[in-house]
This record gives structure tokens, sequence and C-alpha cells, in this order.
């Protein structure tokens, strides 16, 4: 039971994380090129029976057209025109905004038809290649950032909870005083003053930096904690007495006894993190367009119009979902496998 | 006793305060770019001009001297100087923090009157279907983003228009007498509320419904459940007074995220809070606005922690004794 259950976790933390990492030949198209003909097209349809109820083995789906007259956005789909779904198709032209990138994708349509699995954006473009772009972005971010934010919380913690007196006081005070914030509000005043207008790399870049920067205090503290623990322990002391360098006993004795700690905090911070990084594209503060993230692809639902009618778009906020679902059960069994409390984040 | 307790928290607060606008004033000059920073570029606005105008906002001054000049403005009850608004910040971040405070203590009240119920139930029924239910949707509510409640709520009610969406009255509640006025604000708030209280909900059930495990594995309440003393009794009597200390803890971290959550909720459902007004503050590069807004979250969580101090200090005998 517990094999399958971690068997299944691994599947779909693989299944997560491969799939944007594999965005290039996992998505039909560039995530960038738009059809300002074929804007807020619903998914399209994929067809295994014709007209005449004849079985294709090989899918196919249908050209779209637009209906009534232009800009209408009623889209009907036209069945004499079909082209058959292709596996392993290569394309002209590669998507050269980003890295590990092929020619070859996994599936697509032959040219004047178009797959779009979970339709298109305001601007025509594919939302199933800009979700699959924008879990690079997302959960990256949330990666990055938290491994900056626990790398510095295991360098103050362990500075303080090692040296202790006068280090102690003020590292821990600091932490006071950035958790003495809301956390999204300590986001904002530092986002505050940062450039606004800047390319998706800088953005990208800057979002780590303003999130990972201002997430050290909690890690730090119970990193402190358990550190202040271990240092009483006979073996610590004893290395001591053996001549130990603070360095080597510091790193031999004391981060192994960190490292549940900081994997219970890992496995909370990555979906926080990933969460802000949302919020704040999803605000207009994080990456920009043209470049998609999960936060800038729910943007354009702050019109009613688009809510209502296009539910579509929302495809981004729901890939959220399982993403999350599989963080807080992993931290919900480490929690439960090095008995920490959560109440302490 | 008590009152001196209390009296060096309230101390303590009150330095973190003091810390948090220091460190506010020092981020903020540590970044690049300031409210005048696009006038650099419009060739009309001569470089003389500019300067004047920094000048007059007191920009050019060294930092000590700036946070000197808005400690004053906030003795003066002005909390600074809004740019894009011309006039103090005060009068703009009352309304909005009245707002704000309404529709976060209406949530807070809401998900703690769900929440406690719910986690005595599961914790009394562990393992059973009721529990196991809970924890399939606090986990499921858990998972799902703020962004995504919000989003979803706000298209339900698009759909059915059963309640108003964004904003905070209606446009007649000039016209509407006292009763009509509070009903309007409650048709209002049930949206945002709804959201935020989705939010929380599902950090207070785990807890509560974990701290009441935690205590029905005590041998005190053995010795009740020994002495025959029913099983209601020893969960209301007993257990749940018991279980009380970490949920009093719990109070003033889940304002916290009540105030993150806020945030966002209000953006998304246009209320007329501390949130959109923080957002434009920031997008316009509006200084004070931005440190005020922070100040406010600030003050508001610090009074959290600070209320669920004494309440503890109150109803821990324990603590007291110390």
């Amino acid at each position: 039971m517990i094999w399958n259950t971690r068997l299944l976790f691994s599947a779909v933390a693989l299944f997560l994380f491969l799939v944007p990492v594999g965005a290039g030949f996992f998505a039909p198209y560039d995530p960038t090129s738009q059809n300002r003909d074929l804007p807020l097209v619903p998914p399209t349809t994929i067809h295994f029976y014709d007209a005449r109820g004849r079985l294709h083995f090989r899918p196919f789906v249908c050209l779209l057209a637009e209906t009534g007259r232009l800009g209408s956005q009623e889209y009907a789909e036209d069945c004499s025109k079909t082209s058959p779904l292709r596996f392993f198709v290569r394309s002209e032209r590669v998507y050269d905004g980003k890295v590990l990138n092929t020619s070859w994708h996994l599936f697509g349509s032959d040219t004047p038809a178009h797959v779009f699995l979970l339709g298109t954006d305001g601007y025509g473009r594919d939302q199933f290649s800009r979700l699959l772009y924008g879990g690079r972005t997302s959960l990256g971010a949330g990666l990055l950032a938290t491994g900056l934010s626990l790398g510095l919380g295991l360098i103050f913690g362990c500075l303080a909870g090692y040296f202790g007196s006068w280090v102690d006081d003020v590292i821990m005070r600091g932490a006071e005083l950035f958790m003495a914030l809301p956390w999204i509000y300590l986001l904002f005043a530092v986002r505050a003053f940062l450039p606004l207008s800047l390319d998706a790399r800088q953005a990208f870049l800057l979002l780590i930096g303003v999130i990972g920067l201002t997430g050290w205090a909690r890690p730090s503290r119970l990193i402190r904690g358990v550190i202040l623990s271990a240092k009483q322990r006979n073996y610590v002391i004893a290395a001591r007495w053996f001549g130990a360098s603070s360095l080597s006993i510091v790193r031999r004795h004391i981060l192994p006894e960190v490292s549940s700690v900081a994997l219970t905090q890992a496995a909370l911070l990555v979906p926080q993190y990933i969460l802000a990084e949302v919020t704040f594209s999803f605000l207009g503060l994080g990456v920009g367009e043209p470049e998609p993230s999960w936060g800038n692809m729910l943007a354009s639902l702050q019109t009613y119009e688009v809510l209502t009618t296009h539910w579509w778009m929302l495809a981004s906020g729901l890939a959220l979902v399982p993403t999350f679902l599989l963080f807080y059960l992993c931290s919900d069994s480490l929690q439960r496998r090095f008995q920490v409390s959560d109440l302490s984040r | 006793m008590i009152s001196a307790a209390v009296a060096s928290r309230i101390a303590q607060s009150l330095f973190l305060i003091f810390g948090v606008s220091v460190l506010a004033f020092v981020l903020i000059d540590l970044a690049p770019g300031e409210y005048f920073e696009e006038m650099k570029l419009n060739p009309q606005i001569s470089p003389n001009t500019l300067a004047a105008l920094r000048a007059e906002y007191g920009l050019d001054r060294p930092l000590a001297v700036r946070y000197g000049l808005w400690a004053c403005s906030v003795a003066r009850g002005d909390f600074g100087f809004s740019f894009a608004f011309n006039c103090p910040v005060w009068p703009l971040l009352r309304t909005r923090a009245w707002n704000t405070l309404i529709l976060t203590v209406t949530a807070m009240l809401c998900s703690w009157m769900l929440a406690i119920p719910t986690g005595i139930l599961a914790a009394a029924r562990v393992g059973r279907w009721e529990d196991r239910l809970s924890a399939v949707c606090t986990t499921a509510l858990l998972a799902t983003p703020d962004v995504l409640i919000g989003l979803a709520l706000l298209a339900f009610a698009l759909h059915t228009c059963w309640f108003p969406t964004g904003g905070m009255r209606a446009l007649a509640s000039g016209d509407m007498g006292w009763f009509g006025k509070a009903e309007d604000i409650v048709r209002h708030l049930f949206l945002p509320v709804a959201a935020l209280t989705a939010g929380l909900l599902p950090m207070l059930i785990r807890h509560v419904r974990s701290a009441i495990l935690d205590v029905l594995d005590s041998p005190f309440i053995v010795a009740a459940r020994g002495h025959g003393i029913s099983g209601s009794r020893i969960l209301f009597r007993h257990a749940l007074p018991a279980a009380a200390n970490p949920l009093i803890s719990l109070l003033g971290f889940s304002i916290g995220t009540l105030l993150s959550g806020s945030l966002l909720i209000e953006v998304i459902m246009s209320w007329p809070g501390v949130g959109p007004m923080l957002l434009q503050a920031v997008l316009e590069r509006d200084l004070y606005v931005v440190i005020a807004a922070i100040m406010f979250s600030t003050l508001l969580l610090i009074a959290g922690n600070l209320m669920a101090d004494v309440l503890l200090f109150i109803v821990d005998p324990r603590i007291r004794k110390d």
C-alpha cells in the first residue's frame, strides 16, 4: 500500500515537472506566436468518427472558421476540410525564447487546421503550449526561490544557533522584523520600488530574488532551534573535546539533523512561492507578456466577460491544484515521518 | 503581575513596529526608482523643475532626515504625503483600512465558527466517515489557490446573479435606511468573505482537529473516561479547554495568513480595501502610500499576536505563574 502511494506520488511529480521541462517537445506551438484571426477559440474537438459515421483509427481535427462577422468570436467546425492528428511532427521554426527546444513535437496537424487542446487566448495563442511553457516559469520560480531562501535560512540559522550570544541576537531580531509583516505585504514592499517594466528574463530573476530573500526568516528560526538542541548532544560535545573544528562539527554532526526540518520546510515553501509568483504575475508585477507564466495567463480573467464565457482560460489555475496537492501531501507525510509540527511555519 | 507582562509585550511590539518602519525606509532607499522617474523622460520638464519638485517633497534629503520628517508627519496624523493624490495619506488610508478591517474580521469570525465545530467533530469521530470526509474536503481546499477560489466564486456570482460582484455598496445605498444599508453591505461582503474563509478554513480545521486529538490522548482524559464520564462531557468540558492553548496561538498566526489572502481577494473582487490601494500605489510608485499600507498590515498582525498573548495569559494559569 505504502509502496503504491509512493509510486503514484513519484509518477505524478515526474509528470508535473518533466512535461514543463520538455515543453519544447510536448507543446505543439510556439507559446508567443499569435493567430490574430482566431482569438479565444474553444478547445479543439478531436474526432474519431467522420460525417458518415466511419471510425478512423487516426483521429482527426476539422478546420475552424469564424462564423458571422469578423471579431464575433463565434466559431464553427468545417468538417469538409479535415486534417489528421500527426505524431512526432517537425515544425519549420523553433521557438527560441527558452532553453531545451527542439523542432520535433509530440503531436500536431497539417497547416490550415490547428490543434488547440485548451483553446486559445485573446491573441489566438495556443493555451496548451502556454500552459507548458508557463509551468517552466512558475514551477521554476517556486523551486529556485525555495532553494535561495532555504540556503539563506541555513546559513543564518547555523550562524545564530551555533555561535549564539550576540550573533544569535542580531539574526533573530532581524528575523522577527521580517516576520512582523504579512508575507504578501512584505513582498509588495520590496517589489514596490524595483523597476516595473522589465523583460521577462529579468523579471523572472528579480521575482526569484525578492521571494527568496524575504523568505529566509522562518526557515532560519526553525533551523536555529534544531541546531540549539543538536549542540547539546553528547556526540557533538565529544567531537568538540576531540578537537574538531567548528566547520567540521557543523558539517558532519549538526547538518544531518537539520535535513528533516529543511525538507519539511521545502515541501511547504515551494507551493507558497509558486503561489507568490502566480499572484505577482496575475497582478502585473511579475513576469510580463508575451512570455507565459501561470499567473499572467490568469490575468485576462480579471475582465468579467472573459471570466463568464471562456472557461478554458482557467487552465493554468486548475494546473495549480494537482501541483499544490502533491506538495501538501508530500509535506504531510514528511511531517508525520519526522514528527515536526507545521504550526511553526 | 499581569500588567507588567502585558506592558513588556506592548513595549516589544512598539519596538517591532519602529523596526519595521526603519526596514521599509532602508529597503526603499536601496531600491532604484522613484515617483518622479518618469518625468525625467519628459522633454518638457526641465531638470531644474524636477530638482525643485524633489526638494519640495524632501526627496533630496538624506535617509535619516526623510525618516525624521515622516515620523513627524505620523505624529501629526498625516502618515506622509501621497504624490499621486497630492494630499496627506491618512484620509486615503482611513476608509480603506476600515473596509479591510470589516472584511477580515468577518472572515475571521466565519472561519473560526466553522472550523471549531468541524474540527471537534473530526477529532471526536477520528477514522470514521465524518473525519475522512473533512480530511478530503480540507485537503482539496488547501490545494486550491486563493486566485482560483476567488475567480470561481466570481464566475459563480456572475452566472447566477445572486450576489453583487465587486464594490462594497450598491449605487443606491445612499437612499437606503439604516437597515437597508447594513443588508446591502452584508450582500456585498458575502463573496469576498466566502473566498477568504475557504482559504483559511482548511488550515484551521486541521489544527483544531490535531489539537483536540493530542488532548484526547492524554492520561487525564483516560482517567475521566475510566470514571464513566460521558463522551460529550469529556469532549466539551475537559478536552476543549485543555486544547485552547495552541488554538489561541493559532488565532494570532491566522491573522497574518488572512491579511495576505485578503490583499489578492480584494483586488479580484474589487473590494475597496487596502489591497487595491497598495497595488495602485506600487504601480505609481507612490512611496508614502506604500509605506502606510505596509505599516497598517504590520500593526494589524502585531495587534493580533498581542491579543493572542494576552488571551493566553488570561486563559492559562500556568503561564500566569511564571
